[in-house]
């Protein structure tokens, strides 16, 4: 219990200061630097609709390259959206995130949410053995990649370890699943993690400045 | 315990680096980390954050796709830039630099990346195309080779010819004296009035030096368009280069003065319009970055050929006989994905009636020829450019169509060339001069 009380306590609360601090000093650190101004005569195109579209259309893949990017795009869109629907849509979570802020919303089943538990802990491995096997990723990866595939992967499968309550005693169990949580949390402001926050300004800036030139912002 | 199991693969090319200036190695190093900073804005900024490690933009670059070789990803060559700016930059720099996550820049490294950033990369954006993030590569690379050229790092041949555009004021030594030589000879042979250094005129029309030694029957076509659209223009000896090598060479100071130039010679004849010839990264230089390079917005709007014979059509001024050819058309990157001119050749092709056969990637995601960004005058590059240019080949012959038509001069002289080294019996011919060979007779 007293293991539980540290996760759910002050661990989640330091991770969660240090989390806020550090998403807003990286981001602040890259917005107060120098914002190039553009004299260029544009085209006719709107830059701001630009930059949304480019926000919205880069999710959907030129059908061009899918020959060749197919199996990143599956995985990818596989794991995040398995993980983002295990972490808002199950239940505990939802009641978890109600006490925390006092926002609710309606969940699914526990049998749903093991499924897509096993579904995205398959798609994580699956771009794991890519990224392990593949010369390109093998050659890009780092530190960042690897913890960051492992601070996403393990709740998954602590989450898991929880429902299925196998191993250890409930409450222990949850308990490293909330450390883990935590551990997420401290990490994410230091890491690859951050592009759930940059994603959205630079297609921003990159579709403003496709859409200035008259090219499509897609 | 063996050296020889390494859990990845070799990251630094085997490479002899071409150098310029001298500079001692700890000068390159740091003259290249200080430009690195000085184009470190809050844009590049957010594109460096960016990078998930994906991989994607691997595989639609023509020099991976052809070798297969990872060095080759476009994100990897930005490498050293990246390492700087994490280092020095980024928000979290001063962990990454108290504990060495990051290590200092190597003039061995920046040396190595040479051949990265320049023999294997034609800042053709398509990388900037797949990229889920978004982030312009093609941008950064062009940010790391001012770097490289700050540092004394660029492939000689290209650096020479760069160095004469600016000594000279032409990459292939065309003087004011010799472009009056040619204008003269191009009058006497066609029976065309061609004005030079008109004090006013509506249109400032600029060439390539590629045009004038290679191609100069595009000085008649334009001529010939020009006289039919009814504007009064004029050329200047004071300022006629549209080849921009500083670019090519990511030298800005030598980028402004090729730009500043032509921007001089307009205003001094009050030009409303100046025209880019059929040169891709003439027109992206002069399009969308000389403004910036001046320090204020140009008072003139800027054309490429392609789009003021579009304009033309649109408007009735420029009026074009039918042609029955089975065409293709390859998309200069320049002046198409990285210059928004996909539509204006399409509008004067269809003006054209000709039968056309779009090449499979065709338009914004086309592929490149290989030649682009300076490729094409690097002499060691050469093996690599035609591995890249089969590609294009390729899409060429499956298009179906008999002739190919482009807008760029540059890449119909890699065209020209690579076709030579294959023995490919395609030509690559020019849009100006298939409409200025069919215009309707006043």
């Amino acid at each position: 219990m007293e293991l539980l009380n540290f996760a759910r306590g002050p661990a989640l609360q330091w991770s969660l200061a240090i989390f806020i601090f550090g998403i807003t000093w990286r981001l602040v650190g890259v917005a107060v630097l120098n914002w190039p101004k553009e004299l260029s005569t544009p085209r006719n195109g709107n830059p701001l609709l630009g930059a949304l579209r480019m926000m919205a259309m880069r999710s959907w893949p030129h059908k061009e390259f899918l020959p060749k990017t197919w199996y990143s795009e599956v995985m990818g869109y596989t794991f995040h959206i398995g993980f983002f629907a295990v972490f808002l849509l199950f239940v505990p979570h939802i009641i978890f995130i109600e006490a925390l802020t006092g926002l609710s919303w309606p969940g699914l089943t526990e049998r749903i949410i093991y499924f897509l538990s096993l579904i995205t802990l398959f798609a994580l491995v699956a771009v794991l053995i890519r990224r392990l096997t593949h010369p390109v990723l093998r050659m890009l990866s780092n530190f960042d990649d690897y913890m960051s595939w492992f601070m996403t992967i393990s709740p998954i499968i602590t989450g898991l370890l929880v429902t299925s309550h196998v191993g250890l005693g409930y409450e222990t169990l949850l308990a490293i699943h909330i450390l883990n949580i935590d551990l997420l949390l401290l990490w994410f402001p230091f890491s690859k993690l951050m592009h759930a926050f940059f994603i959205w300004s630079c297609r921003g800036l990159t579709g403003a400045a496709f859409t200035r030139k008259g090219i499509p912002a897609q | 315990m063996s050296a020889a199991i390494t859990f990845k693969p070799a990251r630094k090319p085997a490479f002899r680096a071409d150098k310029q200036t001298h500079l001692s190695d700890q000068e390159r190093v740091d003259a290249a980390i200080t430009q690195f900073l000085k184009d470190t804005d809050f844009v590049t900024a957010t594109y460096m954050e960016s990078c998930i490690h994906c991989g994607l933009c691997a595989e639609v670059c023509h020099f991976y796709e052809q070798t297969g070789d990872p060095q080759y990803t476009p994100i990897w060559k930005l490498e050293p830039f990246k390492q700087v700016y994490k280092r020095e930059a980024g928000p979290f720099s001063f962990i990454y630099k108290a504990l060495n996550l990051k290590r200092k820049l190597s003039s061995d490294e920046l040396a190595q990346w040479q051949h990265l950033l320049y023999d294997s990369c034609t800042v053709c954006g398509r990388c900037s195309m797949v990229c889920p993030m978004g982030i312009d590569i093609a941008t950064l690379i062009s940010k790391a080779r001012h770097g490289m050229f700050q540092a004394g790092l660029v492939p000689e041949d290209l650096w020479q010819m760069a160095k004469r555009a600016q000594d000279e004021g032409s990459p292939l030594g065309v003087t004011p004296e010799m472009l009056k030589a040619t204008i003269q000879g191009v009058e006497k042979e066609y029976g065309l009035n061609i004005p030079l250094d008109r004090d006013e005129a509506e249109v400032l029309l600029s060439l390539s030096s590629i045009d004038i030694i290679n191609y100069p029957h595009a000085l008649s076509d334009i001529a010939k368009v020009m006289n039919q659209l009814g504007y009064t223009w004029t050329l200047r000896s004071d300022g006629y280069e549209a080849s921009n090598y500083g670019l090519l060479t990511d030298s800005e100071a030598w980028q402004k003065a090729t730009s500043q130039k032509l921007i001089n010679a307009a205003i001094a004849c009050k030009a409303t319009t100046v025209v880019i010839p059929e040169c891709g990264h003439g027109y992206n230089a002069f399009r969308w970055q000389a403004a910036n390079l001046h320090g204020q917005a140009l008072p003139f709007r800027i054309l490429h050929i392609t789009e003021l014979m579009a304009e033309g059509i649109r408007t009735g001024k420029l009026r074009v006989n039918p042609v029955n050819e089975s065409v293709t058309f390859h998309d200069p990157c320049q002046s198409a994905r990285r210059g928004g001119a996909t539509e204006a050749p399409r509008t004067v092709l269809a003006a054209l009636g000709v039968e056309l056969h779009e090449m499979p990637t065709a338009g914004d995601l086309n592929w490149c020829c290989g030649g682009g960004g300076g490729v094409m005058h690097i002499q060691r590059a050469d093996e690599l450019r035609y591995q890249a240019f089969e590609i294009k080949m390729q899409q060429v012959e499956q298009s179906g169509a008999e002739k190919l038509y482009t807008s760029c001069s540059d890449c119909r002289k890699n065209f020209d060339d690579c076709a030579e080294h294959f023995d490919w019996d395609k030509q690559p011919n020019s849009l100006l001069q298939l409409v200025a060979e069919n215009l309707v007779e006043a």
